[in-house]
């Protein structure tokens, strides 16, 4: 059966809030308008409005309102309409939801899971286009979660309802329409590993979310022409897959790091430190990145595409990573 | 001021590359005309090179164990660092025969291999291979990137093992040389059968004078003939460069030495024209002691003029020989052996012996070939007093 990633994350909510009795959702526009991606449309009639909250545009208030309940014993789900729009909750989510265990002496932990969409590709230009999760694997205290599958979409938000600190989810806008089979025989994801999604020996392509797609069609162009492309989804931003790293870096030896963020201070930055650091021996060529130009997300398509990692851009860069460029 | 750059010779027509094997020399030292200031190993075996200038080493700029190609520099000398020698300034380049110009074998090729001293571009990879492998790293020659990755050593160290083996190298040079001179060179061929009888004579008498050890043989009589014979016919005796005749004034006479296991080489007896039978002898002696051990000095692998080929000792009667490019003229010598001649009238039984000539038409022609050929007769018998 054919299904989406967007119905994928309503049957993961789904999951959690027939599974835990504690768990409710809340955020602006998700109960009676149903999400503004229409993750949430129906649970208002089925879980109520004690479960599917709406909010006020506030969310530096609501995000501090789902820390107080997740410390007071509740497993809020919160969502906040754009990873763009979260940065009024940037207090609340670094100096609250991210320190208080570290503050508390380990007494006062915050299971509180924040779902936010994030990239661009739908023309929404640049105040609801940007990729900030690369930001926020920039702190310790919460773990930051990338689905970029079905399976991912439908099973990342049940283990992360049950971690005993903040979590947040990023759901890529441009991933909301994918549609296949999901695999039937996966009942549960882990948050904790990178995955191998094509296994190859000339390259590792190292990238998440929305530039998994455009990586693996790279990787299909590319081996056309002999070129046989390792594809690794980070899924985990942070903590980050070490392991994961240095043993795809022992097989090819090359590495194509492909991130929608920006190249300057970026996760893409990081990845590259931590090749160099942990398999400086293996590496046969300089690391490489592809990463979105450094501007605002344009609003025009043409610039858009422009801006962004595309197949195209992805597979040139290999072939320059291993000297056919 | 003068600094000089000390490149890769050409010890041959048809080397291309060199490894350094040893420096003789460091940094700093004052050395002389003459001096071997590196070991390199080519085709032919390990060679002693030599620097033609009175000269102060400045710089060495090719690690031992590097291979490079000809006319890389590999050191950096200066001239007006140490005394003038009475050449002075006009004192030929190193390790080239007088008069002639550098070989076309010795193209300005940029080394292939890094400078020492210079950083080595290679990934982190090629290197723990390059380590594993037993591969210098400074020796690889990076592909298209510009750095050296681990592919381009497993290419070098896969090269290497293969050009490790000295006889394989060897029949390669020389396949490349004489296809190089059948190709390029219109040889014509003469030969004559000569009455050796008194040169024989002679030689029997001179010997009986002499302990075991300093006696000489017959190839040392007719090298000494051929040599005289081309220090009079300058078409006979130089190299054909850039379409047209270098002649030499001096004959350094290529005496070709089958080495021990396979292939050839033809060292040059230096300055062969002006040798008597006895120095000819200890010449011939020498080099070919240093064709079986090592030693053979860049000159005498570069400076050859005209070569001698002498197959009588394997029982030929003759040898239509090929030239070695870039010279003009091979001189052949079968075995001497006892044939009815006729002599006054009579028929009498007489040591004959077979000479021939392969020599270049775009230098010569068949009359003065001929000629030559009469003149090394001439010198042979009977010989000069030495």
């Amino acid at each position: 059966m054919t299904i989406n990633y967007r119905e994928c994350c309503k049957l993961a909510l789904r999951q959690c809030l027939d599974e835990e009795p504690r768990a409710f959702l809340m955020g602006e526009d998700v109960g009676a308008y149903g999400g503004c991606y229409a993750v949430s449309k129906g649970l208002l009639d089925v879980y109520g409005p004690d479960r599917i909250r709406d909010t006020p545009l506030s969310e530096s208030a609501f995000v501090g309102v789902g820390i107080g309940a997740a410390m007071n014993g509740m497993r809020p789900i919160v969502e906040v309409m754009t990873c763009n729009f979260s940065l009024l909750a940037l207090d609340q989510i670094i100096n609250n939801a991210a320190t208080l265990r570290h503050m508390s002496g380990g007494q006062l932990g915050v299971p509180l899971v924040i779902r936010m969409a994030t990239g661009a590709g739908r023309q929404l230009a640049a105040q609801h286009s940007h990729s900030f999760e690369g930001w926020y694997a920039h702190i310790p205290g919460v773990r930051i979660l990338a689905p970029a599958t079905l399976e991912d979409a439908r099973f990342m938000l049940p283990a992360a309802l049950k971690e005993p600190d903040p979590v947040l989810l990023f759901e890529h806008v441009f991933l909301y329409a994918m549609e296949g089979e999901l695999d039937a025989s996966v009942r549960a994801v882990d948050i904790e590993h990178a995955a191998l999604r094509r296994r190859g020996t000339h390259l590792s392509i190292l990238t998440y979310g929305a530039s998994l797609q455009k990586s693996l069609s790279a990787a299909d162009a590319l081996a056309a022409e002999g070129i046989d492309a390792e594809v690794i989804d980070l899924r985990v931003l942070r903590p980050l897959d070490d392991a994961a790293l240095v043993d795809t870096v022992k097989r090819t030896h090359r590495v194509l790091v492909v991130d929608e963020g920006w190249k300057s201070g970026g996760l893409s930055a990081e990845l590259m430190a931590r090749v160099c650091e942990l398999a400086f021996d293996e590496l046969d060529a300089p690391p490489t990145r592809v990463c979105t130009a450094e501007v605002p997300i344009p609003y025009p398509k043409h610039l858009e595409d422009a801006a962004l990692p595309q197949a195209a851009t992805i597979a040139a860069a290999a072939r320059r990573v291993c000297g056919r460029g | 001021m003068a600094e000089l750059a000390f490149a890769m010779p050409a010890l041959g027509a048809d080397m291309e590359r060199g490894r350094v094997v040893r420096w003789r020399v460091k940094p700093g030292d004052t050395i002389g005309r003459g001096q071997v200031i590196v070991e390199v190993e080519t085709d032919k075996g390990l060679i002693d090179v030599e620097c033609f200038h009175d000269a102060t080493v400045m710089a060495l700029l090719v690690p031992e164990g590097v291979e490079v190609a000809v006319g890389a520099v590999i050191a950096r000398l200066d001239v007006a660092g140490a005394a003038p020698t009475a050449e002075g300034p006009r004192a030929p380049p190193a390790t080239e025969p007088a008069r002639l110009p550098p070989t076309s074998a010795a193209p300005a090729m940029p080394p292939v291999a890094t400078p020492l001293g210079a950083r080595v571009i290679a990934s982190p990879l090629a290197r723990r291979r390059a380590a594993a492998l037993g591969v210098d790293v400074a020796t690889v020659a990076p592909g298209t990137s510009g750095r050296i990755s681990a592919e381009d050593v497993e290419r070098a160290a896969a090269t290497s093992t293969r050009e490790r083996d000295p006889k394989e190298a060897m029949r390669r040079a020389i396949a490349a040389a004489m296809a190089k001179s059948k190709r390029e060179i219109p040889h014509y061929y003469l030969w004559q059968s000569v009455d050796v009888t008194d040169a024989l004579a002679w030689l029997t008498a001179h010997n009986a004078r002499r302990p075991v050890t300093e006696r000489v043989l017959f190839g040392a009589l007719v090298a000494r003939a051929v040599a005289r014979a081309a220090a009079a016919a300058p078409e006979m005796n130089g190299a054909y460069l850039e379409g047209a005749v270098r002649s030499s004034l001096e004959v350094h006479l290529g005496f070709a030495t089958a080495q021990r296991g396979g292939g050839l080489v033809a060292p040059a007896l230096l300055d062969a024209h002006t040798l008597d039978v006895d120095a000819m002898m200890s010449a011939i002696a020498d080099v070919v002691a240093r064709v079986k051990s090592g030693g053979l000095k860049s000159r005498e692998m570069s400076a050859g003029t005209i070569t001698l080929t002498a197959l009588g000792e394997l029982g030929v009667d003759g040898v239509l020989p090929v030239i070695q490019p870039p010279q003009l003229a091979i001189v052949g010598a079968g075995r001497v052996t006892e044939r009815p001649w006729v002599v006054g009238g009579a028929v009498v039984v007489r040591s004959v012996l077979t000479l021939s000539l392969a020599a270049d038409h775009r230098a010569s022609d068949g009359h003065r070939g001929a000629r030559f050929l009469q003149n090394i007769v001439k010198n042979l018998v009977p010989p000069e007093a030495p």
